[in-house]
């Protein structure tokens, strides 16, 4: 088992900005512990521009912004370790990761800092009727296949859910050549960015179906179209307002979830209107020394946000290992 | 093309298929296995509540009940033998009203007459200390000790790989068209032809084990007809997390409206709801409904407390095979000698597939010469495809190290790695899409469904089946997961 002072577990935005933090607060021994084979999380996949305006006073793209705190981190000497998957963590602040090449990593840590991040609701979760046919995907997986694997998952679309995400995508599908049909919301108001709507949906006279959802998929083998219905103010849709739109992909944006599955191996309360931890002003889980930030605590519209989170939450760890 | 006669060819590679294919594979005859599908365990195997039965349903005398007392008790054993997981939970059948609780007793005494052990009625205290999320209205309930889990997906793997190893072949994306007998100089008749879009086959003896397909294919030979109804079964799956909900299987009484939904737990720690019962004539419709999966939600929040519809992390739909008699027909058909049926098997079905593909080993290999071979040239046992997420701390260092693709992490959820996935793809007769994948290593099984391994699984699949990104399917021909003509922009156009 090795020993840091303070183990960060994610090394996406929030991460490496808690750990830049920390360190610049003096603590000195830190470990980020990333799953992916590279630091910088969800941005890596975010070539949009966008990002940056509150913390850098400047417009980045997803991938430069990360870039930022990557260099920063490389630069202030902090260890980190990539393809290291978290699979345990206990009250004693013990940690255990499966790294590839290496094998299982033990690590005592003073203070921790959860940074885990988020993930999006899928198909199953929406309970949709219909058909499980190939074609469907969530957003952010048909940004990976387009922006980091260069190639398309389908041309006639149809996305669900105007989340940013969404919202981005549907400007990236238009831009590779796609023909994307509609963005279908099932409240009265998009939940994305007014920015986005103007610039991914108007800019490219895509139809925002306010109050519509998808009520069924069909497609034996690939999807070959969905039906949209009108929803009333409970949500559920009125018969009649079906209508039948072919398409080959359908797109999710239906929500992000943070993703808090080790946060439960510990005992720290849960809020349920968030999905994650309760933290005090300081980032502080209600197991001292534990903190988190970023989308694992709750869901943030903007990258800037949990920046300015995760310096809280690294300034809190520092004061705790200080004591 | 026209292959050569062999001794028997079995069609199906569901449970049932696999299971004869496996039983018949202790035997000195040269098999042959034909799917439709581009993998085993695509129809009615995929979709079910994936329970062995005590057997206390079934008519007495009739073949539901024989084979499903006989199937439950050599699961176990054959479980294993292929290293498939197996849970011996039990089940409990509810009564919610003291009129409920008097089919409790036929229940017993039918279960009595089946053959089936360890069961017993109790009262509602009883049952609420057994199952805590039980709804307060319980009555009582009939408990069955011998009832338990299984996983349909590895068993069916499991078994079509420990058939081929034992010299079975396997034919896949070979739907068959059309079978003819074949007669000799003398009109008996010396065999079958079988036609599939891609070739001949012939054989000498045919074993129809094709699902919700098996009435058309044995009415092609005989003058006995039969008429199968497919019956869509509706399931919602919860996310792990709710595993601890129930600890037994949890039916209802029956009524006059059919046998009712469960509650129960599978062998992979999930919680699963369903099935409705819709007769339709679609043999290929396995879509949920919203009407359906509402219905299961209501029925299920009906029986137990604290089901969460919120972690529902997917739903889907079955269909069995309900022939119009309402009991199994296993056996030679009266007019095509030589040609076996495994007919008309909806639940019980996976109950009982181990005792059909012993039963229908034996008869085929008795009526035709076929001799047992030798201990040393058939191997029982199989090896399950190490899971890193159920080793200890120590057995995850010592697998890491002397594989390190163990060490890489694919699927979040299900904690499958990338050692697990090859190792799934490599096998014989290995996954050949993510669906595939899915089903022998749960790689996307879990609450994302597959939204962050996706990407890493078509990679993978390419890169070890020597195929372009594109051509990857979700469950063979057009399922291709990415659009054939996107361009995929090189590292120098950049």
């Amino acid at each position: 088992m090795i020993a840091y002072d303070l183990v960060i577990v994610g090394g996406g935005p929030a991460g490496l900005a808690a750990a830049v933090s920390a360190k610049e607060n003096g603590v000195d021994s830190i470990l980020i512990l990333e799953r992916e084979n590279r630091l910088g999380g969800i941005l890596n996949q975010c070539i949009h521009n966008g990002f940056g305006l509150h913390t850098f006073q400047e417009e980045l793209t997803g991938t430069e912004y990360a870039y930022r705190y990557i260099q920063k981190v490389k630069e202030l000497g902090i260890d980190y370790k990539v393809s290291a998957f978290v699979t345990d963590i206990n009250v004693q602040k013990q940690i255990t990761a499966a790294v590839r090449g290496e094998g299982l990593l033990e690590v005592q840590a003073n203070a921790i800092i959860l940074a885990m991040g988020c993930r999006e609701r899928s198909r199953g979760a929406l309970n949709i009727a219909g058909t499980r046919p190939a074609g469907i995907f969530s957003a952010g997986t048909a940004q990976y296949f387009v922006n980091v694997l260069g190639i398309m998952p389908g041309k006639e679309v149809v996305i669900l859910g105007s989340g940013d995400i969404g919202l981005i995508m549907a400007r990236r599908m238009t831009l590779e050549g796609a023909h994307v049909k509609c963005v279908a919301e099932i409240l009265p108001k998009s939940g994305g960015l007014q920015r986005n709507i103007v610039q991914c949906l108007e800019d490219y006279d895509i139809p925002l179906r306010l109050s519509h959802t998808v009520i069924e998929i069909h497609g034996e083998k690939r999807l070959t179209g969905v039906t949209l219905a009108a929803v009333d103010e409970k949500l559920k849709s009125i018969p009649g307002t079906e209508e039948y739109i072919p398409c080959d992909t359908l797109l999710l944006s239906v929500g992000l979830i943070p993703e808090n599955e080790l946060t439960r191996q510990l005992p720290v309360t849960m809020l349920p209107e968030t999905k994650g931890p309760k933290v005090d002003a300081g980032m502080q889980t209600d197991l001292p020394g534990v903190f988190a930030c970023g989308n694992v605590v709750r869901v943030y519209d903007l990258v800037d946000n949990v920046s300015a989170a995760a310096v809280v939450a690294g300034r809190s760890a520092a004061e705790y290992l200080r004591e | 093309m026209v292959n050569c006669m062999r001794d028997v060819i079995i069609i199906g590679a569901g449970v049932v298929g696999a299971s004869v294919a496996r039983a018949l594979s202790a035997y000195q005859a040269d098999v042959l296995v034909l799917e439709k599908e581009c993998e085993m365990c695509m129809g009615t195997s995929k979709a079910n509540s994936a329970l062995v039965h005590a057997g206390f349903d079934a008519k007495p005398g009739s073949r539901k009940a024989e084979f499903n007392v006989s199937g439950s008790r050599m699961m176990e054993q054959l479980c294993r033998e292929l290293d498939v997981p197996y849970s011996r939970d039990g089940a409990l059948v509810l009564a919610f009203s003291e009129e409920e609780k008097g089919v409790l007793q036929e229940l017993y005494d039918r279960g009595v007459k089946n053959g089936v052990n360890e069961m017993e009625i109790l009262d509602a205290e009883a049952v609420k200390s057994l199952e805590p999320h039980v709804s307060d209205r319980v009555a009582g309930a009939l408990y069955a000790g011998s009832a338990a889990l299984v996983c349909p997906f590895l068993l069916t793997t499991a078994l079509c790989e420990n058939a081929y190893v034992n010299g079975v072949e396997f034919a896949f994306e070979e739907e068959v068209t059309g079978i003819e007998k074949m007669t000799d100089a003398s009109g008996k008749v010396a065999g079958y032809q079988i036609q599939t879009p891609k070739a001949s086959y012939q054989a000498r003896c045919v074993i129809n084990c094709a699902g919700v397909y098996a009435d058309t294919l044995h009415n092609m030979v005989s003058s006995r007809k039969y008429h199968i109804t497919p019956v869509r079964g509706e399931y919602c799956l919860l996310d792990r997390s709710e595993g601890g909900l129930v600890q037994h299987t949890l039916f209802r009484v029956p009524s006059a409206k059919g046998k009712g939904v469960l509650v129960t737990r599978t062998v992979h720690g999930n919680i699963l709801l369903g099935p409705t019962a819709e007769p339709g004539n679609d043999k290929e419709s396995t879509a949920t409904t919203a009407k359906g999966l509402e219905r299961v939600l209501a029925e299920t929040k009906d029986m137990v407390n604290d089901i969460d519809v919120g972690k529902v992390i997917t739903s889907f739909a079955g269909l069995r095979a309900h022939e119009d008699g309402g009991d199994f027909v296993i056996g030679v058909a009266e007019d095509a000698p030589c040609f076996y049926d495994a007919l008309g098997i909806e639940s019980p079905g996976l109950s009982a597939a181990p005792a059909i593909g012993c039963f229908l080993a034996e008869l085929v290999s008795g009526e035709n010469g076929f001799a047992k071979k030798p201990s040393e040239d058939f191997h029982p046992y199989r090896k399950g495809i190490p899971a890193f997420a159920r080793m200890s701390n120590e057995e995850r260092n010592d697998v890491i190290r002397s594989n390190p693709a163990y060490g890489n992490i694919i699927c979040r959820c299900e904690e499958i790695t990338e050692g697990e996935i090859l190792e799934a793809i490599r096998r014989p007769l290995g996954a050949r899409t993510l669906d595939g994948i899915k089903r022998r290593v749960r790689a996307g099984m879990g609450r994302c469904q597959s939204g962050f391994c996706m990407p890493k699984l078509t990679e993978i699949l390419a890169r070890e089946l020597g195929q372009e990104l594109t051509d990857i399917t979700k469950s063979g021909e057009g399922s291709r997961i990415l659009e054939k003509e996107s361009r995929r922009k090189s590292d120098d156009s950049i």
